[in-house]
């Protein structure tokens, strides 16, 4: 950044004497416009058309096929529309915070995308506490939410913010703890450090590396979930309960800028997972050529992340939503306990294996292909076999 | 048990409470006394013989000279069912209300309330449950008029057909 | 510290909210998230359709009946039809009560599996919804092609039903039965036995078998209270007696007995045991016409009468009484969703929010059935 502005202040683009503050402050917005506008903002788009189609394939139906392509350029569409829209700002409401509400949400959106490690050179910042600061700057949503909810001075935006409120403090718990056994291991919060230290194939991967770091995947994909207000947990903005939840008085932009939020919110939450435990933007080291090494690792990274933006979107089309006391109980009574256990064994294991242990790994990988084959038969056979029996033997 | 033998029976307990009954082929009926509904419904909710658990339906007619309301009772236990009618004068029609023997007369009996007008004593919640609030009238009485307007809203409406002739002209 | 204190939040859900099944309102009164009480006040839908019978006669009540209960249709046709009948003994041909029983009971599958859908949506599960609508369209494509309408059927007459079955319809019918057995096994598998629908299912909203009767609960509600009672099978009307099938009850198998859980599965076991009743009927038709001679002025001797019918909400009631007039002098409906409002304060007491809508969803209450 700083030989960005020197180099601008040098080229006399803003004349020779332009002081050096102006120029950084400019060249910060401009280059944070560009990066919000042309990848954060467009990216939530193209996911939010990805999903609706994802989705009515899961449903069958067509979904949105007429804007462009297969209907890709829907999200520009309805993008144009919600801007044109009239923005409503009910009497009632505090018009101060309900105005605001929709910014913070997006910032706690936005923010991530600094640290956001995209290859090994594409990175905006590469802090020392990036991870940290990624679970700190996430968990700004529910600001925006419970502001949003109080504000609108409407009962079902006030119970679907106060909702939000509870479900995001509380996954931030079990969330944060599932990330400790991997800054155990790796002793350092940087995201590029987390990602250095794993390989680029599976037996590698945190994800694998011992049960422990497995059951915090796991753990934190579900927390994750709830933090991003995902079906089965998607409860603030129940609809058919809460009709839409703190976005309820909301129109035209700002209640756009909700849903970005969140499917925004899909990429963040694979990201972090991807960084953690799945290695990543690790590929085989197959050319010396920088370029072309971080284009592949580019590519790496972005399929990981979007497998997993699908894994949520298939959850979203497949579970039912749980209740608030099923969620919470999920959470302290379960999530709570299992990643402080898991934390202490990842401690045990890294104290009796420093350097971590090789064939953990394989054994690992080898057990979660194993699942995920099981899994595979298990839906093939509920698909095909199951019949009206299953009533009387659900538990086949 | 047939329902002309529950009626016998009911003649046998109550005696003059019970002041007619109708023999038909299709559903026949016997009338009660207003006064005694409470006591004849619950003699047949509890005695053992026909042991009427359940209060299928309640209506009210109003058949211009008087208001009935008729019950047609119900027994999940002994599968036969009876039709209770109680005549009621049709000027300020009231009867004592059974909801506390059937739970399921508590709507039933706002609904009569409500749409003929008969008075249900004793009824914990008698609301109109229906129609709002404010409205004037029982709709199903036969001497009810709609009024011409409601709160400013228009009740009547052109006739499409009239209303397309005279465009065409 | 045992006490804290809360003030209580009084909501107002409806008359348009996402889950109210047509216009209905709750008046919640609700400490955070638990629900005090939730008092329905319904009425929003009133057409005063009884007062519409007293005006338009007795054939031309037909049309209106549809709108009595228009998820399903065929079965407020029959009830007005099968009233009638018994007013003037009319004795309706055998491939008429077939083609009532063949229409009645795809119909009563569209309604099921519209409220098996909508249920799982209002849990928060969208796709099992359109899986359940597409089979739907299925079955209104097929009502369509019988009687010209997908929605208010108008289908039956006093005497028999309008129509018969149009050329080549048996087999489409019974290739579609072909086509949906095995598709519901796929929907109870979507969705059925999903650990998270049955935890929000079961012990939600239990109705005592006592409690089902005195509040008059009817059909599938009642029969999920384990209380072994159809119209069909126990009072058979129609044609019924011939066919073979079971009534499925509520066994209380992840809950209590009569929770919603209960009234789910029973409505799931209820479409397979209409696709057998249509197997049969389809396969066993006879021929010969399919209306009765009814005078078009159609006046019935003086008299009263009730007819009760298994609507896909349970034991519909038809109070009819005639002055011997061309036109009714009262009608009466008494439907299942009327009486499963009625409990509904009773069964809201102490639960939260989200569960108010799975007992709304679970009682399968249509707004039109209540208001009339």
């Amino acid at each position: 950044m700083q030989t960005l502005v020197q180099y601008l202040i040098s080229s006399g683009i803003f004349g020779r004497h332009a002081p050096y503050e102006l120029v950084a402050a400019i060249t910060v917005i401009v280059m944070s416009a560009a990066v919000f506008l042309g990848v954060a903002f467009p990216f939530a788009g193209m996911v939010s058309w990805v999903e609706r189609r994802v989705w009515a394939r899961i449903q069958s139906r067509v979904g949105p096929n007429r804007v462009g392509p297969n209907g890709f350029l829907q999200w520009l569409a309805d993008g144009v529309k919600h801007v044109c829209k009239e923005d409503i700002v009910p009497d009632e409401a505090d018009p101060t915070l309900f105005k605001l509400a929709p910014y913070l949400v997006v910032l706690a959106f936005v923010l991530p995308w600094a640290v956001m490690p995209f290859s090994s050179s594409l990175i905006l910042a590469d802090l020392n506490v990036g991870i940290l600061y990624m679970t700190a700057v996430t968990a700004l949503t529910v600001v925006g939410v419970l502001m949003a909810g109080w504000s609108s001075n409407d009962k079902w935006s006030l119970i679907g913010g106060i909702r939000s409120a509870a479900q995001i403090v509380s996954y931030e718990i079990p969330a944060g703890l599932s990330i400790f056994p991997v800054v155990l291991m790796t002793g350092t919060l940087s995201m590029q450090g987390i990602i250095r230290a794993q390989g680029w194939a599976p037996q590698h991967w945190f994800l694998f590396a011992n049960p422990f770091t497995m059951i915090a995947a796991i753990i934190l994909f579900i927390s994750a979930l709830a933090e991003g207000n995902r079906t089965p947990f998607d409860l603030p903005e129940a609809e058919s309960e809460l009709v839409a939840g703190f976005a309820t008085e909301y129109s035209g932009m700002r209640y756009l800028f909700f849903f970005m939020a969140e499917w925004g919110n899909l990429f963040i939450i694979g990201a972090i997972i991807t960084t953690l435990f799945l290695g990543g933007w690790q590929f085989p080291h197959v050319t010396r050529n920088v370029v072309v090494m971080n284009v592949l690792q580019l590519i790496t990274f972005n399929v990981k992340v979007l497998f997993l933006v699908f894994v949520s979107m298939w959850i979203r089309g497949t579970l039912p939503r749980v209740r608030i006391d099923q969620l919470m109980s999920l959470c302290w009574k379960y999530f709570v306990p299992i990643s402080f256990l898991d934390m202490v064994g990842t401690a045990i294991w890294v104290a009796i294996w420093p350097n971590g242990n090789e064939w953990s790994g394989y054994v690992m990988f080898a057990a979660g292909i194993v699942v995920g084959v099981i899994f595979v038969q298990r839906v093939i056979y509920y698909l095909r076999r199951s019949r009206m029996e299953l009533y009387f033997r659900p538990t086949i | 048990m047939e329902a002309l033998a529950i009626y016998q029976r009911l003649k046998d307990q109550f005696g003059d409470q019970i002041l007619e009954i109708v023999d038909r082929k299709t559903d026949p009926y016997c009338v009660i006394a207003p006064d005694a509904v409470v006591e004849v419904a619950r003699f047949m909710r509890d005695d053992p013989e026909i042991a009427m658990d359940c209060l299928s339906n309640q209506s009210g007619v109003d058949y211009k000279d008087r208001m009935e309301v008729v019950y047609h009772l119900f027994s999940y236990a002994k599968r036969h069912g009876a039709v209770l009618k109680v005549k009621l004068p049709r000027e300020n029609p009231a009867v004592e209300t059974v909801e506390k023997l059937w739970s399921s007369a508590n709507w039933m009996e706002r609904e009569i309330f409500d749409l003929i007008g008969v008075n249900f004593t004793g009824h914990s919640d008698l609301r109109r449950i229906l129609l709002p609030e404010d409205w004037v009238g029982h709709p199903l009485r036969k001497d009810f008029v709609e009024p011409l307007e409601y709160h400013g809203i228009s009740t009547v409406r052109e006739s499409p057909i009239i209303r397309l002739e005279s465009k065409r002209k | 510290m045992n006490t804290l204190h809360t003030e209580e939040m009084t909501l107002n859900m409806g008359p348009q909210h996402p889950s109210t099944h047509g216009v209905l309102r709750f008046v919640v009164r609700a400490d955070g998230e638990i629900m005090r009480e939730a008092v329905p006040d319904v009425g929003y839908l009133h057409r005063s359709i009884e007062k519409i019978a007293e005006k338009v006669g007795y054939h031309g009540f037909m049309p209106y009946t549809d709108r009595v209960d228009y998820v399903c249709a065929m079965f407020t046709n029959q009830g007005w039809a099968s009233a009638c009948e018994k007013l003037a003994g009319i004795e309706v041909p055998k491939r008429g009560e077939y083609c009532r029983v063949i229409a009645a009971e795809f119909n009563r599958l569209a309604s099921h599996l519209l409220s098996v859908g909508t249920m799982a949506m209002d849990i928060g599960a969208m796709t099992p919804f359109t899986h359940a609508l597409r089979e739907r369209e299925m079955i209104n494509d097929l009502i369509e092609e019988l009687c010209g309408a997908r929605l208010t059927f108008n289908y039956m007459r006093i005497g028999g039903v309008a129509f018969d079955l149009p050329p080549g319809w048996r087999e489409k019918a019974l290739a579609y039965l072909d086509h949906f057995e095995p598709i519901f096994d796929e929907y109870n598998a979507l969705i059925s036995y999903n650990k998270i629908y049955i935890e929000r299912l079961a012990n939600v909203g239990v109705i005592s078998a006592a409690d089902a009767i005195n509040y008059n609960l009817v059909g599938p509600n009642l029969r999920a209270c384990g209380i072994k009672w159809d119209i069909r099978k126990d009072v058979p009307y129609s044609v019924y007696r011939d066919f073979d099938f079971d009534v499925p009850v509520g066994e209380g198998r992840w809950g209590k007995l009569g929770d919603a859980m209960d009234r789910y599965m029973v409505r799931i076991r209820e479409l397979a045991e209409s696709a057998r009743i249509l197997r049969q009927a389809l396969t066993r038709i006879p021929s010969g016409p399919v209306l009765a001679k009814v005078p078009r002025n159609f006046k019935p001797p003086a008299g009263e009468c009730q007819v009760r019918i298994e609507s896909a909400r349970g034991d519909m009631g038809w109070y009819v009484v005639s002055d011997g007039t061309a036109y009714p002098w009262r009608v009466h409906v008494r439907t299942g969703s009327f009486a499963a409002m009625g409990i509904m304060q009773k069964l809201s007491r102490g639960l939260m929010i989200a569960d108010l809508v799975t007992i709304i969803a679970s009682l399968d209450v249509i707004a039109p059935e209540i208001d009339r």
